[in-house]
């Protein structure tokens, strides 16, 4: 790809993105205004911080990506990033503001009165937030690697030092300018070329087979095989190779590949005839890493379908960046309001990515073989439109995907910073939150430089079924159940969100290869949520002498609406 | 303006009105402030009535998406549909599921209001 333009372009957004954060730090003044930006923002400035916080890479690149590979079925991802706020809203979002604690650890404590329970609050968030951090720098990286043939690492590097420098310098304040800035940017990022790209296709005869299965190559198409990788194929397929196909090496032959499963070595390049069909990489026994990518479009249980949506539905409202948000509104009123208007921000903005799935199945089906499918969003209107004009709006998507990557991670950053800050380090104030932000990201560069290969989506993903299965039930209990006890909270933590943290690793370990103890494995929100909820509640009740004394008071303050509650203090 | 002696008569009202506020001991409000057993039954009234809405919503919600999977799974040929669907065709829905919610759960807290403020 030509990087004369795509090089300025992300300069571009990284400046602007540290011109935006220098002006709000220069009103970022007191404590208060680090965490919670003093609680003065206003719904609609409040949920383009949100959205522009929430819409991270693996919404950016990564859901394309996946529709590309695994087709129309992955678009439940979208569809539950959305239906989680609306569960948020539901249960979680004006108690959660009326409660007037800082951070997910300070409403457990706030709530029951126990230092354990604020302590493994603050563990799971760091867990949860590193986890969610992970992919964003090595989705940077990848852009950047697409880009420029940068090396891997770098792109990671640039998106840490950029964010850790404004979350240190400017903290809550100046985040939430520099998210509501990049909401725009993003939606703009992807609208603009989105519409351009839909004019090509029309002008193209608009081709309507995008939605057919399998996809098709549209004209004969050459692929180079990165990966070692496994083709299955479900009918004889004829193809020139050049390479290692099953250990035969080949030059330049034209050969037919019966159907059944083929060794493809990496290197090799692969020429495919006009309308054949795009065959399915066998990720499951390559060693994938990615739950999702293990099963095969075909075989993708209806279990693992559900196990997805339960897990998107119920963890957003457990996710670090997005709780500390709600602290930011002036009221519960406003937080509900801005919950709203996030829904319509978000979705109007999912309405783009199934468009540039749909378009790279058409025109970049090769993608699914080379191994990058996350750079479909990328590469598609140079592929399609081509000339300056796909180079700008090239250019223009590249920013667009940078900004993404910057706000989710500030966001990131800072949630787990401020529970570093508070918990682990030992005084609170400014700087020790400076550290603290250099500690929240240098531990997940690192892992990124040592793990590498998650793909951005499916890590994302896991991250949700963590947070669905621990502070789903914490917050949901906490919030309307007053027999809730600390030992319960903490045993429901520990128990759901733990055994969903070991399910995930024994996966990306590698254990157990295939069927349906794999699949359990592989998406465990559906039976670990219900049992972190199981235990919470039944712990709670075995131990109903350890409910904390000021439990009916916090319950009033929770959903007392504020103007019932200004006279209280008064 | 003429200072209509009847206008000051209306402002010196609003001490009285504070003193029956005070006297007024066995009104909700006072009870929800001294935190009294019956205070805390108007507390636990709000709640439930916030809670029905939102299980309300949700089971809305759980009918609206909980089928799609396996409408999906029953119709292997209509991949159209799930494109249609998944794509473009919920998030309409999930935003105005969310401004009835919104609508509804201010409305239980004014009335709450005005039945603790006895106006």
């Amino acid at each position: 790809m030509n990087s004369s333009y795509a090089v300025p372009a992300v300069a571009l957004v990284v400046l602007a993105t540290v011109l935006v954060g220098a002006f709000g730090l220069r009103i970022s003044r007191t404590t208060s205004d680090f965490y919670v930006a003093s609680r003065t923002v206003g719904p609609r400035l409040n949920a383009a911080a949100i959205s522009g916080e929430y819409l991270s890479a693996a919404s950016f690149l990564g859901i394309a990506g996946l529709v590309l590979v695994q087709g129309p079925d992955m678009l439940w991802y979208p569809v539950g990033y959305t239906a989680g706020y609306l569960v948020l809203l539901l249960f979680v979002a004006a108690p959660l503001r009326r409660s007037g604690a800082y951070t997910l650890p300070d409403f457990a404590e706030a709530r029951l009165s126990s230092q354990a329970v604020r302590r493994l609050a603050g563990a799971f968030v760091v867990g949860t937030g590193w986890l969610y951090l992970l992919p964003q720098l090595q989705g940077a990286g990848l852009t950047l690697t697409v880009l420029t043939n940068a090396p891997d690492w770098l792109g990671g590097v640039i998106v840490a030092v950029v964010v850790v420098a404004i979350v240190a310098a400017g903290g809550m304040r100046s985040i939430t300018f520099v998210q509501a800035f990049q909401y725009w940017l993003k939606l703009t990022a992807l609208l603009v070329p989105a519409l351009f790209l839909i004019l090509a296709w029309q002008g193209d005869g608009a081709p309507r087979h995008a939605f057919d299965e399998p996809a098709t190559f549209r004209e004969q198409s050459a692929v180079r095989v990165d990966d070692t990788l496994d083709l299955k194929l479900d009918r004889a397929l004829t193809v020139t190779v050049t390479g290692t196909v099953d250990g035969r090496a080949h030059e330049d032959d034209k050969i037919s590949l019966p159907a059944g499963t083929h060794h493809i070595e990496s290197g090799t390049r692969l020429t495919f005839d006009q309308g054949a069909p795009v065959p399915e990489p066998d990720r499951g026994s390559g060693g994938s890493l990615s739950p999702s990518q293990a099963e095969n479009r075909g075989e993708r249980p209806l279990y693992a379908t559900y196990g997805l949506i339960l897990a998107t539905f119920l963890g957003t409202m457990g996710l670090p960046h997005v709780v500390v948000r709600f602290y930011t509104s002036p009221h519960g009123v406003a937080a509900r309001r801005t919950t709203v208007a996030v829904l319509g921000l978000i979705g109007a903005f999912y309405l783009l990515p199934p468009v540039y799935g749909a378009l790279g199945r058409l025109y970049a089906p090769e993608l699914t073989l080379a191994g990058d499918a996350d750079a479909a969003v990328l590469l598609l209107p140079e592929r399609m439109i081509g000339g300056l004009g796909g180079d700008l709006l090239g250019a223009l998507v590249a920013g667009g995907a940078f900004a993404a990557f910057l706000s989710t991670a500030s966001g990131l950053t800072m949630a787990v910073a401020g529970v570093l800050t508070q918990d682990v380090l030992p005084s609170r104030g400014v700087r020790h939150f400076r550290l603290g932000t250099v500690l929240a990201m240098a531990v997940p560069l690192a892992a990124s430089a040592l793990v590498g290969g998650l793909p951005v989506a499916d890590a994302v993903g896991l991250a949700f079924a963590v947070s669905a299965s621990s502070f789903c039930p914490l917050l949901v209990l906490g919030i309307w159940w007053r027999r809730l006890t600390p030992p319960g909270a903490a045993a429901g933590m520990l128990v759901g969100g733990g055994s969903a943290l070991l399910a995930v690793a024994a996966t990306m370990a590698g254990f157990p290869g295939s069927g349906a103890l794999h699949a359990l494995l592989a998406w465990p929100a559906l039976w670990s949520v219900p049992l972190g909820f199981l235990t919470m509640i039944l712990v709670s009740l075995a131990t109903p002498g350890r409910v904390p004394a000021g439990t009916a008071a916090i319950l009033a303050r929770f959903h007392l609406p504020e103007e019932l509650r200004a006279e209280v203090k008064a | 303006m003429p200072q209509n002696p009847a206008d000051r008569r209306v402002v010196v009202t609003g001490p009285p009105r504070q003193a029956r506020r005070v006297s007024g001991y066995y009104r909700p409000r006072t009870e929800i402030d001294e935190q009294t057993t019956l205070g805390h039954t108007y507390v636990r009234s709000l709640m439930r009535t916030q809670l029905r809405t939102a299980l309300a919503v949700f089971a809305v919600l759980g009918l609206l998406v909980g089928p799609l999977p396996l409408l999906f799974a029953a119709m292997p040929d209509a991949q159209h549909l799930v494109w249609a669907i998944l794509g473009f065709g919920l998030y309409a829905p999930l935003v105005l599921l969310a401004r009835w919610f919104v609508r509804r759960a201010e409305r239980n807290e004014r009335d709450f209001v005005r039945l603790v403020e006895d106006r």
